[in-house]
């Protein structure tokens, strides 16, 4: 199974082989700091300097996660993709190595802004405009790269992955743009061109884009190249492959008003936002039919084969996630949902199941192809799956009793009519669970150091011969 | 069993991907070239936007129109201003709301339930989207400026079950004048109505003042520039 004979010696592996490991690297920073606000929110003491607060930290997990090591995860498998499924090298090596220099010096960028305390304060988006800037081009020379290497392809069709992949890249283009428009001040300092009600319909149009189609979209690249490539077995179906693609791209983007129920965001924006939000449910589990149905006839293989597992299961999350959001989006569970623990419990049953475990299963199938060599050790890949799979639920658990729990006694009234609980009691109803999720995520961070040592044992180890590269 | 047969003729393998390529369809046209794909996504992905998104500059009952008497939202003073950038600095909207919603027991908790109007001058919008602490919209006046300054250096002398952190640095870092006229001109540039008076008079305001200072002051200007008549419905 390891090494392809046939694999053009012109495809430029290097890059891909540089950001798949950067993408491993971020997602054990990213899962480090998102355990320490975590544990500040258990032991508030832990904030112990400016800036290391959780205010200042929180913006840093979620920009480390999303773009770092999602951002490296796609750029990767996106470069890797398009280069097998169109049968041409990329269109530009040098540009492909601007957009990997661009993208690791923006992330230092910002690990350096956030304790600072630079932020513009639109989530997901906090990077000063200096830097937002230097996104847009690294991002434009990504997306160029990729266009012109399906121009230059010599296969007649487009491949069904490449599809998410570009749909992503022109959506995340647009959101970025718009959502980023400011006023500068100083160098780190700037101002958002919107004002309030039209800001945050913009900000969660940005918002839940970000997880649409950074989050999803992209993944669905992932998923739709490495399910059938690790099974080995067609796709199961070309109808859903495109039903899903074209109304993910239609229906997503109408999304975000789902975030801003009964607030002065007028109803009619807002009832749309939920409207469109249950019928994705539609689209969203056609796409998981059609990457688990792809496994009929071969569900054999997932007792062997540790890659498709970590595929399988987070086609799993993938479809639980996309059951839980359109539900949070009717309107008597957004009134006790909205503010609480509940969307933390979402956002992470969608990060941790879904787009981590199919980029941890895309990267190992990734870099046993890249080195050519079998994964150091398969025990290891078990322990990570495993501890993966029991730190994510714990989270999940814990944050969907405390959100419910907070709801609850935030609404809660005696015989009275008066409210039943202070603020401050509800604080303190949360601390077993923060508890538990802090420990929950520091499974999961367990399993991204293991993830790191087997690979970079892996890398180690290439070169010398195996029973693998004997049989290929 | 019967279903899954159904999924199964209607879009499984049973699609023959050599067939698929004689029927020319419109889709069979987009997947071989690459420039109209584009074009299509670029066309499908901006219909939502501009339904749901454009309308809300040109609809003229987007922002509540409220009447002399119970309006008087003003832009922040320039110490007030100060005090917001800090509260954004430090995400202090990464735990606390600043938009009630028409509940009973919100509003029994927070006050009225927010407007548009009320947050027309805020650049960046501040509603939040998780109350790790309570909402803040309509903070201001609920506590003395000792009990605020109290709370921020060490929320869990007042609050023994918080688990905000402590900001008591704040007391150590002086206003820079300069900075907030230039940032009061910005402001402006994007629609604020600031006067040349409010220019003139910026640095002065801020001087001497802390970053403690200026917090306290924008959490107690907060909700508090609406006069509500009881009873009137502001949402219709
Ligand atoms: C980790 C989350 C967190 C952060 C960050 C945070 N707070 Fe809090 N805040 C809380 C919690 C929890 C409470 C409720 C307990 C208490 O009163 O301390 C609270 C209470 C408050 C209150 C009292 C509200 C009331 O009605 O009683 C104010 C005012 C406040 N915070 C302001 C701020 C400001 C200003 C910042 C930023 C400098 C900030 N908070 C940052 C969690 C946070
Ligand atoms: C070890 C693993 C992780 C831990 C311990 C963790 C922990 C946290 C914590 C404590 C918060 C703040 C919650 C709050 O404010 O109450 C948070 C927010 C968030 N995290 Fe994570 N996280 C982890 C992994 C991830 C991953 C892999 C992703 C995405 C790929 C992700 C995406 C997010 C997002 C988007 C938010 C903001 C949610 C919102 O604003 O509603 N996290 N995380
Ligand atoms: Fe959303």
């Amino acid at each position: 199974m390891v090494g392809n004979v046939s694999e053009n010696p012109n495809y430029n592996m290097a890059i891909v082989k540089a950001f798949a490991v950067c993408a491993v690297v971020y997602f054990v920073v990213g899962a480090l700091v998102g355990d320490l606000i975590a544990w500040q929110l258990s032991f508030p003491s832990l904030n112990v300097s400016e800036y290391l607060s959780f205010g200042r930290l929180r913006p840093l997990h979620t920009n480390a996660v999303i773009f770092a090591f999602g951002g490296c995860t796609l750029m990767a498998t996106a470069f890797y993709v398009v280069q097998r499924t169109c049968a041409v090298p990329l269109w530009s090596s040098k540009l492909a190595w601007f957009t990997f220099i661009g993208w690791n010096l923006i992330i230092v960028s910002a690990v350096v802004s956030f304790p600072m305390g630079w932020t513009s304060g639109k989530e997901y988006a906090e990077l000063e405009w200096p830097i937002d800037i230097a996104i847009a081009v690294v991002w434009l020379s990504y997306m160029f790269n990729f266009i012109m290497t399906i121009a230059n392809r010599k296969v007649s069709h487009i491949y069904v992955a490449n599809w998410f992949f570009l749909g992503m890249m022109i959506m995340i283009t647009y959101l970025h743009v718009v959502n980023s428009l400011a006023i500068p001040v100083t160098m780190t300092k700037s101002y958002s061109l919107f004002s309030g009600v039209h800001d945050a319909m913009i900000q969660w149009w940005w918002g839940h884009n970000a997880v649409g189609f950074f989050l999803t979209a992209g993944f669905l690249g992932i998923m739709y190249y490495f399910i059938p490539k690790q099974a080995d077995l067609p796709i199961f179906s070309y109808r859903l492959s495109v039903l899903h693609f074209w109304a993910l791209m239609f229906g997503y983007v109408w999304l975000g008003a789902h975030h801003l129920q009964y607030t002065a965001l007028p109803d009619w924006a807002g009832s749309l936002g939920a409207a469109v939000s249950i019928a994705m449910i539609i689209p969203s589990w056609g796409g998981a039919v059609n990457g688990l149905m792809t496994l009929s006839g071969a569900w054999h293989k997932l007792r062997d084969d540790y890659v498709l597992r970590f595929l399988v299961v987070s086609l799993a999350f993938y479809a639980m996630s996309t059951f839980e959001g359109p539900v949070m989006s009717l309107k008597t569970v957004n009134a006790l949902s909205h503010y609480t623990d509940w969307t933390i419990g979402h956002v992470h049953s969608g990060a941790l199941g879904w787009v981590v475990m199919v980029s941890v299963g895309a990267i190992y199938h990734l870099v046993t192809r890249l080195w050519n060599k079998e994964i150091y050790s398969v025990g290891l890949v078990n322990t990570h799956f495993w501890i993966h799979t029991i730190g994510t639920v714990i989270y999940i658990c814990a944050m969907w009793v405390s959100g419910i729990m907070q709801g609850l006694m935030w609404r809660a009234t005696d015989d009275y009519g008066n409210l039943a609980y202070t603020f401050a009691e509800s604080v303190v109803a949360m601390h077993p669970y923060y508890v538990l999720r802090s420990v929950g995520g520091l499974l999961v961070l367990l399993g991204a150091i293991i993830m790191l040592y087997n690979i970079v044992m892996t890398i180690r180890t290439a070169g010398q011969p195996n029973a693998a590269a004997a049989r290929a | 069993m019967g279903l899954g047969r159904f999924i199964g003729t209607l879009f499984g393998r049973s699609i023959d991907p050599q067939k698929r390529r004689e029927k020319k369809s419109f889709q069979e046209s987009l997947e071989k070239n690459v420039w109209g794909f584009i074009v299509m996504v670029a066309i499908v992905v901006s219909i939502g936007g501009i339904v749901e998104i454009v309308p809300l500059f040109y609809l003229d009952n987007t922002i509540e129109k409220l009447s002399r008497e119970e309006d008087s939202i003003r832009p922040y003073t320039a110490l007030e201003l100060e005090g917001r950038d800090v509260y954004i600095r430090e995400g202090c909207y990464l735990c606390h709301s600043q938009m009630i919603r028409p509940f009973r027991d919100e509003m029994e908790r927070y006050g009225h339930y927010s407007l548009a109007a009320e947050s027309k001058f805020d650049h960046p919008f501040q509603w939040g989207s998780k109350r790790t602490g309570p909402d803040l919209a309509r903070v201001g006046g609920k506590y003395s400026n000792e009990w605020q300054v109290q709370h921020l250096r060490a929320p869990r002398s007042l609050v023994p079950e918080s688990v905000m952190p402590d900001y008591a640095f704040l007391e150590g870092y002086k206003l820079d004048g300069v900075l907030t006229e230039k940032k009061m001109r910005a402001l402006s540039m994007v629609g604020v109505p600031y006067s040349d008076a409010d220019f003139a008079g910026a640095a002065a305001a801020v001087d001497g003042k802390t970053e403690m200072d200026a917090l306290v002051a924008y959490l107690q200007v907060l909700g508090t520039m609406v006069k509500f008549e009881a009873g009137k419905d502001y949402r219709e």
